[in-house]
């Protein structure tokens, strides 16, 4: 893992709530770099990231709304986060109730990182 | 339309979820020595054939390539196309050693159709009658099995 995207991966998780995070390929929803808590499966998080985000893209593509630039899915039991980063995906997964603007702050950081 | 075909009955439902879950569009089971035990996406018998005798000779040769480097087994091999991307991996079940082919398009991912067929082997161990231990094969028996089973395949 670079060094430069190890130190954004350790700043997203420092934020409260958030359980694991990656940085993802957009493409083919593998994980390129991953720091997660004990029990989270990073292959699946990473997969049904890039597979949400691909499909969110092109609802905003078929609307008219532009480039997707950050997705968030708020669930009962946690969050999934995603900042696109060009080729790459800034993946966060948190509890409920994350603060979730310090986490998209992180990482729009580290999609700027990783551009 | 695509037909999802089995000689062994055991292996369908493994295969449908699989292919409901992956969004695969071809998808091949068969043993080590090429035989056909289930498909989905092929509508020619010629197309299975070639397909499932690739997969196994790919699965043959990266598996001495793998003892050459001092490793038992390659786990899975992944290619990428333009348009279409390939997932060959083998899995050790009660029914013997499997190899399957998945081939799918830009609507899913590499990353998609790993954590599928990690389910899709879980459910072949689970639904896999155990070997039984077989005599000798005789050129005709081949034949008539080879016959038998592309039969079965395409309802002929």
């Amino acid at each position: 893992m670079s060094e430069a995207l190890s130190r954004s991966l350790d700043r997203i998780s420092r934020v409260r709530g958030v359980r694991g995070s990656l940085f993802v390929a957009a493409d083919d929803g593998l994980a390129v770099a991953q720091l997660l808590m004990e029990g989270v499966n990073g292959k699946t998080v990473a997969a049904f990231a890039a597979s949400l985000t691909r499909k969110v893209s092109g609802a905003a593509g078929a609307t008219g709304a532009g480039r997707v630039r950050f997705v968030q899915m708020q669930c009962e039991d946690g969050t999934l986060l995603v900042a696109l980063a060009g080729e790459l995906l800034v993946v966060a997964l948190a509890d409920a109730g994350v603060n979730i603007g310090l986490a998209r702050l992180e990482m729009m950081r580290a999609a700027e990182t990783a551009l | 339309m695509t037909t999802t075909t089995v000689v062994e009955a055991w292996t369908e439902q493994p295969l449908v979820r699989f292919v409901g879950q992956s969004s695969a569009r071809i998808v091949v089971v068969m043993t080590p020595a090429g035989q056909v035990l289930a498909q989905h996406g092929f509508t020619r018998a010629v197309d299975l054939m070639s397909a499932a005798a690739l997969g196994a000779a790919i699965m043959a040769s990266s598996g001495a390539l793998a003892q050459q480097v001092g490793e038992s087994t390659f786990g899975a091999l992944y290619h990428a196309g333009q348009r279409h991307g390939i997932h060959l991996a083998a899995c050790n079940t009660p029914r013997g050693r499997l190899i399957v082919l998945t081939v799918f398009g830009r609507e899913t991912s590499i990353g998609l159709v790993q954590v599928f067929f990690e389910e899709f082997v879980i459910a072949l161990r689970q639904a896999a009658p155990v070997e039984e231990p077989r005599g000798p094969v005789l050129p005709a028996d081949f034949e008539n099995e080879l016959n038998s089973s592309l039969a079965t395949l395409f309802r002929r």
